[in-house]
């Protein structure tokens, strides 16, 4: 197996450079690794680690505005550095293909999913186009995807994110290639959809013997998929061996701290039984144009109580928030705080009833006035609300840095852009609390950071919440943080509560079974869980 | 010959500018303040000769009584001098002096490009920012309107409203300015509505601002790359306009020198092979060519692009 002849992929001390306004900075920096045929490896790392540039440079390719300032790119005794763009042509597509994060933007909408499959085959001329079209739906049918023999007629939008991203799994394996880089391809799905792609990607790069470069930041989701691991740290090495003895016993501190990020919970408070919820929603009923996105929704949310709202996009989480908000009056209910009904529509609430109930964005980016300074940006709703003017106002806006941790002198100038993302999430909370609410709708706030920081963001709330008594609505579609956070889980489907309950009886048996396969899906740091559970599903399903 | 040695001098002139250019740059950015100097730094030579350009339009504008050797209006010397000693560019049809008379210009032409523009650009952002911002009905209503005024070329519609109004260089900046804030109104309504769906908006809006505020303080900022990008240009179209308007008689009216005009009042020279009429047009042209050079540089910066 140690056969020199047998290695695909070497890449040698590379390092990739990228420019900002002036000066090129590192990016990679002497990156070694080595890929043998048929073998799968994961790069892991949080985002900046430099995993993506390095999976594109193994196709000898920099992003506009990087450069591969140095090292060995070796692609099956080709030099990926040195090769001609044509040489390189011929390769892309033909011996190594590519699988991007987001395959709906990876599409193009104005042709057919079958089309765009032949594309590369007839280009390279491996196949004609009726044979790329039979083998096409060959394929379709391996990767599972509903009616093999028409889906491929179909346009992009027409069919569904998992089906599309493996549409697209089947598009890369279309010219049988050596290597297949999947740069994060179940990230922006759910992990109910995030099984099919995952089994689906597993089965055909087996079946082929295809070599994978597959790099992700989900530690559960590689230890699934790969022989090997990688972990990378801002453009460098951290450590590498084979799947199972790096789950079993990481020796780096870096990958410890990674391994144990999914440890984070706080006991559960117990349920409230007496005393008035802060915030009642009542048989709601809402929607836009025809369609009801929410259907008799009903539930209570306890002062000093998180309240995970949980469920797959497209269950009615993010609608419920824009009911409770007044973004969207709902057609049949009603939303009760402290008892008190609101006025549907949050034109028609008062300054007091706005400042009560604040939220929190999923993307700090969008939700932070990149033309602002943090100053004004949390200064504002304090200004606003309470009045606040001159050096009361300047106090406070310090006052609340501290309290998030961040170094008032040193932040209270800057714009948003000078920010990392879980500095700007922090903003974001910052600008709830200077309202001085009861209640804060967390609408996906760690979705979008990394495993460390978004732990420190749900450490910081949990604090905050001890602090001045706050009620939490928290939309997520991870388990893994309704378990670090919520007391109590209310589980949506198709715009329906499920099933709800304290979070303790919510991960204990019997569950509702779309509570269950929820439960069942999230991937766990065992090589052998994806394997497991296909195997649980089909006799269940034979059974 | 005279081709090779027109190309000739033509090189040496762009040489000469870009140098002048640079030398420019280095000097401004050694003069400003630390972060002045680092967006300065990034300017192409074409951006800096376009900089420095303008500053010099607009000191020999500022200060036009010192600058030009004869009064704007006095007629000093017979008609159609020629270029000498004592009237450097010669004389007009009345025996003006040319040279004054292209300084004076030079005040009075950009002054009132620059105040048209500016109305413009008042006029249109508060009705596009309005129009994204508030929606509904407020939106059609501005919209259609805009598109109804948009539907008849610029030019015969401002001769019509002139004829109506009665000429005068008040009249001609308030009808000038209405017609090109509709295109601003456009531009700006787009920008905003882009903006407008964004989170922070939404945040905003949930937090009880009043529209004054949300318009100023969040959506403006976000919209003004583009909108001081499209300024430039506007500047540029408002300055031939009224140069149009002047040489077809409806614009600045004399004897208020202005550039447009003087192309009219001297063309005859041109079948003499006299220049002398193409100075003020070229005068237009450069800062024309200089402006955009500028507005090309701040549209690849907000544009983002790195190559």
């Amino acid at each position: 197996m140690q056969d020199a002849n047998d290695i695909l992929l070497s890449i040698k001390g590379l390092r990739i450079e990228g420019r900002t306004d002036e000066e090129w900075l590192d990016i990679v920096k002497g990156v070694d690794l080595e890929l043998r045929k048929g073998e799968v490896l994961g790069l892991i790392g949080e985002s900046g680690a430099g995993k993506s540039t390095i999976g594109l440079a193994a196709m000898g390719f920099a992003r506009d505005g990087c450069r591969i300032s140095g090292g060995e790119i070796t692609f099956d005794g080709i030099d990926m550095r040195a090769a001609s763009e044509a040489t390189k042509r011929g390769l892309r597509g033909r011996r190594i293909a590519y699988v991007a994060q987001s395959a709906a933007a990876s599409f193009n909408p104005a042709h057919k999913l079958i089309d765009q499959y032949s594309e590369g085959p007839v280009k390279h001329g491996v196949m004609s186009r009726s044979e790329a079209e039979s083998d096409a739906t060959d394929l379709y049918r391996r990767m599972q995807l509903p009616e093999p023999d028409s889906i491929g007629f179909r346009f992009p939008h027409q069919v569904s994110g998992g089906q599309l991203q493996r549409a697209m799994t089947a598009m890369a394996m279309a010219c049988r290639p050596d290597l297949i880089i999947f740069d994060e391809p179940t990230t922006a799905l759910d992990v109910t959809t995030q099984i099919e792609v995952l089994a689906a990607i597993r089965d055909i790069v087996e079946q082929f013997d295809t070599a994978a470069l597959y790099i992700t930041h989900d530690l559960a989701v590689v230890a699934q998929m790969a022989d090997r691991i990688k972990v990378l740290l801002k453009g460098e090495e951290v450590e590498e061996s084979d799947t199972r003895s790096m789950l079993a016993n990481p020796t780096q501190d870096y990958t410890k701290s990674l391994w144990a990020v999914r440890t984070h919970a706080r006991p559960e408070q117990p349920p409230v039984v007496e005393g008035k919820p802060v915030l009642s929603i009542r048989n709601v009923t809402a929607g836009y144009g025809s369609v009801d996105v929410l259907k008799d929704v009903s539930f209570d949310i306890h002062p000093r109580r998180t309240v995970a709202v949980v469920g797959e996009s497209g269950s009615g989480k993010s609608t419920t928030a824009r009911v409770i908000t007044g973004l969207l009056p709902p057609r049949r209910g009603e939303v009760l705080f402290n008892g008190e009904a609101l006025p549907p529509d949050f034109r028609r609430r008062s300054r007091d009833q706005l400042r009560q109930a604040q939220m929190i964005y999923q993307i700090a980016d969008t939700a932070l006035n990149p033309k602002l300074k943090i100053r004004e940006l949390v200064g504002r709703p304090a200004q606003m609300y309470l009045g606040l003017r001159g050096k009361a106002l300047e106090e406070r806006i310090r006052e609340l840095l501290s309290l998030i941790e961040m170094d008032p002198d040193d932040y209270i100038d800057r714009l948003p852009s000078e920010l990392s993302g879980g500095q700007k999430q922090r903003i974001g909370i910052a600008r709830a609390l200077a309202a001085e609410p009861q209640f804060i709708i967390c609408d996906e706030v760690t979705s979008a950071l990394d495993q460390l920081v978004a732990e420190g963001i749900l450490k910081l709330l949990d604090r905050l919440q001890g602090e001045f008594d706050l009620a939490y609505m928290f939309i997520t579609h991870d388990l893994a943080t309704v378990k670090a956070i919520a007391d109590e889980v209310v589980v949506m489907k198709d715009g329906v509560v499920v099933e709800m309950g304290p979070k303790s009886e919510m991960f204990q048996p019997p569950h509702d079974p779309y509570t269950e396969l929820l439960l069942s899906s999230v991937p766990e740091m065992d090589p052998d869980w994806l394997t497991g559970l296909l195997e649980a599903r089909t006799t269940a399903a034979n059974g | 010959m005279g081709l090779i040695s027109g190309l000739f001098w033509l090189a040496v002139a762009v040489v000469l500018g870009l140098a002048a250019g640079w030398v420019f740059r280095v000097v401004v950015i050694a003069a400003s303040p630390k972060p002045i100097a680092r967006e300065l730094r990034t300017a192409p030579l074409t951006a800096s000769f376009g900089m420095l350009v303008i500053l010099i339009y607009i000191l020999v504008a500022v200060f036009a009584p010192l600058v030009a050797p004869f009064p704007e209006t006095e007629v000093v010397g017979t008609e159609y001098q020629p270029w000498d000693d004592v009237h450097i560019l010669g004389t007009d049809n009345l025996g003006r002096d040319m040279l004054s008379r292209l300084i004076f210009a030079a005040r009075n032409t950009v002054g009132i490009a620059f105040i048209t523009t500016a109305l413009a650009f008042i006029l249109g952002t508060m009705t596009g920012l309005l129009a994204a911002s508030v929606g509904g009905w407020v939106d059609q209503v501005l919209s259609r309107t805009v598109d109804v005024l948009m539907a008849i070329p610029a030019l015969i519609f401002a001769l019509l409203l002139l004829t109506i109004v009665g000429t005068s260089i008040v009249n001609m900046i308030l009808v000038i300015a209405l017609i090109d804030s509709t295109r601003v109104f456009r531009l700006a309504r787009a920008v905003a509505m882009n903006i407008v769906v964004m989170d922070y908006v939404e945040a905003a809006r949930l937090r009880g601002e009043g529209l004054l505020r949300l318009n100023i303080r969040e959506i403006l900022p976000n919209a003004m790359a583009p909108l001081v990008a499209e300024f430039g240009l506007r500047f540029c179209f408002v300055f031939l306009m009224i140069s149009a308007l002047s040489f077809l008689g409806l614009g600045i009216q004399p004897p208020t020198a202005d550039w447009g005009s003087m192309v009219k009042d001297n063309a005859t020279l041109i079948s003499f092979g006299d220049i002398t009429p193409l100075l003020p047009a070229g005068a237009i042209a450069l800062l024309t060519v200089c402006v955009n050079f500028v507005v090309d540089w701040q549209l690849h910066r907000a544009s983002g692009l790195k190559e």
